[in-house]
């Protein structure tokens, strides 16, 4: 796959693109309205909704908070069950130790099970320059590598396509991967299905090294856990002598029985299911049961700088689930693309700047890919309150400030671009700081109401934000007024700022 | 310095502002979560067993332990299988003597294993709640591939013992040691639109026969 998210546009103009591409939008806003409603159902039914939620919150917190504690003691089980654990500091050092590990075995093919860490830290295209193809099994994965196309979706990476662009993907393309796909396909979703079974079925059968990443790790037992749906997971645990996980450092849970947690929230909040088809747990190897040689490579990749900033770590407790980009209204509108990471939508918005730090234009217009209208917190089964994160993002883009960047402290400038705002700040300060100010002008904004043009063409940089925005009419009289007015002056006195 | 010691120490760098002398267990974490969502007989656990695996069109059958045979038999027959693969602890007279019993064998390629009809096993758990059958690799559930490869699954239930409400109820049962997988009707992919499609890698058919003893 030649697909790269490297030197993409900022998000307003990825956006700018994909939000005038009707097709796209039309795709989008068919499946995330589908995958709503029943997801709000399948959350309905269980009466401790919120007891679990803030449950997983509180464990992903306690994992977090001692994570060095949890790495160790996850490590010493996974080697006491026969897997070897590597540390990788970054993508290119985790795509280096697969690369080897596959070198060793002597295959020039994988089988891969749809994996987070994977993708964001481009393996296929790493593997690819060894001479060795990675095949990605997942129906939607298998999409996007087809298409050689990127994810635009957490769960499902194919969303931006629709039954008939599959279709023609398929009959165009399988056949120079492997099995052709049938000349009569026709666009019925079971039929696509059957495609991808008998296409994949010949790499299942002869695959001798599969590659994955894991939903969970269970620090106390050393166990893996992988949730899917179609099979394919399991065919790549467990068909394969040797068998290699990716797998970020945060995904630890402490024990065993807190599995009960997030094998409730996870599927309702993911697929809308009571459960998903398939759920593989497996610890170390097994004799003659699954793979003979199991390598666990833990990957950092700009984990740890996100866990060193107070505000931001929180971003580490996420699942994997998506509900938040199936409520989001910038990702409807704008699609996964426009977000320019493997993590799209409001987790990406504050993932990805911690990750890769908010130096390139993209990162640093992630945390602006948001109206802050707070629908992805309330759907958030670990209660991420990314509103909070990306006003927290917001600021370090603009100020500046101490970050941690791949382990150093590092002092970062203020990004470039955000002088205006860096200005209205300061006014906005000055203007609370000053109440006597504030209330002369918000009397002035209600007296003059009917002169307010329902849009203001701003000049130059906020001409984009301007056009697109329709101005609110101001109240006919302020707050301050009316409670003045009702409640009295001996209220209102205290501000000290008698007329 | 290697890679684990430099993530470790950033890692420890990083959580700066947790005090030295916190323990992992002082993170409270508020367990006052459901360990089951209604009280019920062991006849309604049954009931909702099989109405949530039906409802991801699993095949559902409910017969008396006498009956089991006649009932594996039956379904066999029905689908045309001419051979199943069977794990040591599923009894020879569960299984019909005109059908090919083939062992669980770590020897046999996955191919060998595609080239066969269906499947018998049992479970360690079922779970009412989600719909769910566990199997951890006993001896009447065998290796994890035998009931992946073959498109043809029958899983063997016993009511009541083997039902259980919830999700933390089963997880206490298990033992993260076994390898284990957890099946919640045959395999389905959602990739398409978002909308639920059943029969993808894994068994396109799975039929659970739930048993009760005789009255």
């Amino acid at each position: 796959m030649s697909g790269t998210y490297l030197g993409m546009p900022s998000f307003p103009r990825a956006a700018a693109a994909s939000t005038r591409d009707m097709r796209l939008r039309g795709n989008l806003r068919h499946a995330t309205h589908t995958i709503r409603a029943k997801r709000a159902k399948a959350v309905e039914e269980l009466g401790d909704w919120e007891q679990l939620r803030a449950a997983g919150a509180a464990l992903k917190n306690r994992t977090l908070r001692h994570l060095d504690h949890y790495l160790e003691q996850l490590e010493a089980a996974v080697s006491a069950a026969g897997g070897h654990v590597h540390w990788a500091c970054d993508a290119e050092e985790a795509n280096r130790i697969v690369t080897e590990l596959v070198r060793e075995t002597g295959e020039s093919e994988v089988v891969k099970v749809k994996s987070m860490a994977t993708q964001e830290t481009g393996l296929n295209d790493a593997l690819a320059e060894a001479g060795i193809s990675a095949y990605e099994t997942d129906l939607a994965e298998l999409i996007v590598q087809l298409g050689d196309d990127l994810p635009s979706h957490i769960l499902v990476p194919a969303i931006h396509r629709n039954r008939d662009q599959i279709r023609d993907i398929f009959r165009e393309k399988m056949g120079s991967w492997g099995r052709a796909a049938p000349r009569n396909l026709s666009d019925d979703p079971a039929e696509l299905a059957e495609a991808a079974r008998l296409h994949l079925r010949e790499k299942f059968l002869n695959a001798k090294v599969g590659v994955s990443g894991a939903n969970f790790m269970v620090a106390e037992s050393g166990t893996l856990v992988v949730v899917e749906s179609e099979g394919n997971g399991r065919m790549c645990l467990t068909l394969p002598e040797t068998l290699i996980s990716v797998v970020g450092i945060e995904k630890i849970v402490p024990t065993w029985q807190d599995l009960e947690v997030f094998l409730q929230t996870l599927p309702r909040s993911s697929t809308a299911e009571r459960m998903n088809p398939y759920t593989s747990t497996w610890t170390g190897t097994t004799d003659e049961d699954g793979p003979s040689a199991f390598h666990l490579v833990l990957l950092d990749n700009g984990r740890t700088d996100a866990l060193a900033d107070t505000v931001g770590r929180q971003a580490l407790r996420c699942i994997r689930c998506s509900a938040c980009l199936n409520v989001c209204p910038v990702y409807e509108r704008a699609g996964g693309h426009a977000y320019g990471s493997a993590y799209p939508g409001p987790i990406g918005a504050i993932l990805t700047p911690q990750l890769r730090g908010v130096q390139s234009e993209l990162d640093a217009s992630l945390p602006y890919a948001s109206s802050l209208c707070g629908a992805c917190y309330e759907v958030c089964p670990v209660a991420i309150d990314i509103p909070e994160v990306l006003v927290h993002l917001r600021e370090r883009v603009v100020e500046g400030g101490t970050v941690t960047v791949r382990g150093q402290k590092t002092t970062i400038k203020p990004a470039k671009g955000h002088a205006a705002e860096r200005a209205v700040m300061r006014a906005a300060r000055w203007t609370f700081d000053h109440p006597r100010a504030l209330r002369a002008g918000q009397r002035l904004a209600a007296r003059s109401r009917r002169l307010t043009p329902r849009r203001l063409p701003l000049p130059g940089a906020g001409k984009a934000w301007s056009d697109s925005r329709d101005l609110p009419r101001p109240a006919p009289e302020s707050f301050r007024d009316w409670w003045l007015r009702n409640r009295g002056p001996d209220t209102a006195g205290h501000e000290g700022d008698p007329e | 310095m290697n890679s684990r010691e430099t993530v470790l120490g950033r890692v420890r760098r990083a959580l700066a502002d947790v005090p030295r002398d916190e323990g992992p267990d002082e993170t409270h974490v508020p367990r006052d979560y459901w360990t089951s969502h209604a009280e019920r007989s062991d006849a309604e656990r049954l009931d909702l067993l099989a109405e949530n695996l039906a409802d991801y069109r699993a095949l559902v059958h409910r017969c008396g332990a006498g009956e089991l045979p006649a009932t594996i038999a039956e379904l066999l027959r029905a689908r045309g299988a001419r051979s199943v693969v069977a794990p040591p602890g599923i009894p020879e007279e569960w299984l019909p003597a005109e059908v090919e019993r083939v062992a669980d064998d770590p020897a046999a390629s996955p191919r060998e294993l595609d080239a066969l009809d269906s499947v018998v096993t049992g479970c360690a758990v079922a779970v009412a709640e989600t719909g769910t059958i566990v199997l951890d690799a006993g001896e009447d559930q065998g290796r994890r591939r035998i009931s992946l490869v073959p498109d043809h699954h029958i899983c063997v239930v016993r009511a009541p013992e083997q039902i259980v409400d919830s999700v933390p109820q089963a997880l206490r049962r298990l033992d993260p040691a076994r390898p284990q997988t957890w099946i919640s009707g045959p395999s389905a992919t959602s990739d398409i639109e978002l909308d639920r499609v059943e029969g993808v890698h894994g068994p396109r058919t799975l039929e659970v026969i739930i048993t009760s003893p005789e009255p």
